[in-house]
């Protein structure tokens, strides 16, 4: 229906008034380019605050952990009785142990709490988390709900005596540096998916100054690291997978 | 030909004597108790039934006074020459592991395509029709943990346990020991097996009793011309069990066995001297 002759006719008429309008197409005029510029670095602002920002606080919701465990008073030898070793790691070890058949505990029950805090009349310290996690948990013989920060999905093994033990690698490569944690730091979860932050990393962009100690446990952080040690044939599926 | 993965550390295998074989069906028992295999309402609806390890029941098909009756159990034979089912995934679920020789299946990467399934030439394969293991409803409490369940929508196959290869060199991890023994990785049907019929080893380790026992001439694969190298072995003394391990043409087959040879053999299993 359209006649591109008459179109294009009708703007050269109406721009006739000025020499050369209808010459140059019409964002080639300053003012208008300097509009359209404009909207599109506020677009490109406001979709970044959105994405970067909103997205992610609407993404994560953020949860304590039930009582706060205080690392670095636990792994001082002078307080804590046991608690010995060169190395950070063999002191994690004195809680988060091996078992006999080389399968790890994790986070320790509450029966290795209760061996040195065992009477729930008197604490051993004077902190009034001390006294909540007696009263609440230890009088009432309750194992702590902690939520696990490193949980991985299902599907996913994971052996850490070829690592710690066999790999020599420190705990705190992976886990990031809880040894001097006085306070256990939120634990944030991916409302979608339900999995930690810790898995997916905390930056969402995926870029790290320093990489001293990983702050994600994704595939790729296990495959890279294989592949950086040589160990290539541990990037085989049914290493990791089950 | 390029032979197989004989560069790798390991090469697990499994010999499986037919002659010792009852037929009870302990190994798909225990199979699918090990490795959470979901189970249905109806469980005769055999195109929708998982079987990770099966049974079937064969015969020489002759009358009466002359019949023979066998059993083969059919695990995923982890083809070492280009596993059919590995060559055809598009999403690269399926591998074959150079270091183990199993073939591994991820359920989280499969797209359920089951292209796989119509390329395995022993049907070794299955589908999930439906989520068997629902959370929150109590039946994930009676799963193994070493084992993840399969969600809807995903082809799973026999691993050979490789979660057990898993706890094996972790125990021998703990023990300052980088290498496992024999007999501390065992499938769930080697163990279960009451009439022992099946031996599970590393095929690349000649102290192994598989390395010695598929060097026996009695020792066969099933459909072994088709070129997979299926690392599942059978052994039989009788000849026509041998010959249903492949398709052949009439006149193709030749006994390669001495027969007295076979006699003897047989006739020394325990168990064999009522007949």
């Amino acid at each position: 229906m359209k006649d591109p002759v008459n179109s294009s006719k009708k703007t050269s008429d109406k721009g006739g008034d000025r020499p050369l309008s209808g010459f140059f197409p019409r964002w080639m005029n300053i003012n208008i380019l300097a509009q359209d510029v404009g909207f599109f670095i506020l677009g490109l602002i406001g979709a970044s605050i959105v994405g970067w920002v909103i997205f992610p606080a609407v993404l994560y919701s953020k949860h304590p952990q039930p009582i706060n465990f205080n690392h670095a008073l636990h792994l001082d030898s002078e307080k804590v009785d046991g608690i010995e070793g060169e190395t950070k790691a063999e002191k994690c070890l004195f809680c988060h142990a091996f078992r006999d058949d080389g399968t790890f505990v994790g986070i320790p029950k509450l029966e290795s709490c209760t061996e040195c805090h065992d009477d729930p009349e008197s604490p051993l310290g004077e902190t009034p988390e001390e006294k909540a996690f007696m009263t609440k948990y230890v009088a009432n013989e309750e194992e702590i709900p902690w939520l696990v920060y490193s949980k991985q999905p299902d599907c996913v093994y994971f052996s850490h005596i070829a690592h710690v033990k066999m790999g020599n690698i420190d705990c705190a490569t992976c886990h990031g540096d809880f040894a001097d944690n006085e306070k256990l730091p939120l634990y944030v979860k991916n409302r979608l998916t339900g999995y930690s932050m810790n898995i997916w990393g905390k930056r969402i962009s995926g870029f790290y100054w320093n990489k001293k100690f990983s702050d994600r446990m994704k595939m790729d952080d296990c495959a890279r690291c294989h592949t950086e040690k040589g160990q290539e044939q541990n990037n085989a599926c049914f290493v990791c997978h089950k | 030909m390029k032979k197989g993965n004989d560069h790798g550390k390991n090469k697990y295998g499994m010999v499986i004597d037919i002659d010792k074989c009852t037929g009870c069906g302990t190994c798909m028992v225990a199979c699918a108790a090990e490795n959470n295999v979901s189970v249905r309402a109806d469980q005769s609806d055999k195109e929708r039934t998982i079987t990770w390890m099966n049974l079937y029941k064969i015969s020489n098909g002759k009358e009466f006074p002359h019949t023979e009756v066998s059993y083969f159990p059919r695990p995923c034979m982890h083809c070492d020459h280009h596993p059919p089912c590995v060559s055809v995934c598009v999403s690269t679920a399926t591998k074959l592991d150079f270091n183990t020789g199993i073939v591994s299946q991820i359920y989280t990467r499969c797209i359920g395509c089951r292209y796989c399934q119509a390329a395995c030439p022993y049907g070794a394969r299955y589908f999930n029709w439906w989520d068997v293991f629902p959370q929150d409803k109590g039946m994930d409490r009676y799963l193994t943990p070493e084992v993840s369940p399969r969600m809807r929508g995903v082809v799973e196959k026999c691993t050979f346990c490789h979660h057990r290869r898993m706890r094996a060199k972790t125990l021998a991890y703990a023990e300052d020991r980088r290498e496992i023994e024999e007999g501390e990785y065992v499938t769930a049907c080697t163990e279960a097996c009451p009439a022992q019929a099946i031996t599970f080893g590393d095929l690349n380790n000649p102290e192994h009793e598989v390395s010695k026992l598929i060097k026996h001439p009695f020792t066969f694969r099933l459909l072994e011309r088709i070129g997979t190298e299926p690392k599942v072995y059978y052994h039989s003394t009788r000849d026509w069990i041998r010959k249903l391990g492949d398709n052949f043409l009439p006149g193709e087959y030749t006994p390669v066995v001495n027969q007295t040879w076979a006699e003897e053999e047989w006739s020394t299993k325990p168990g064999r001297d009522e007949f």
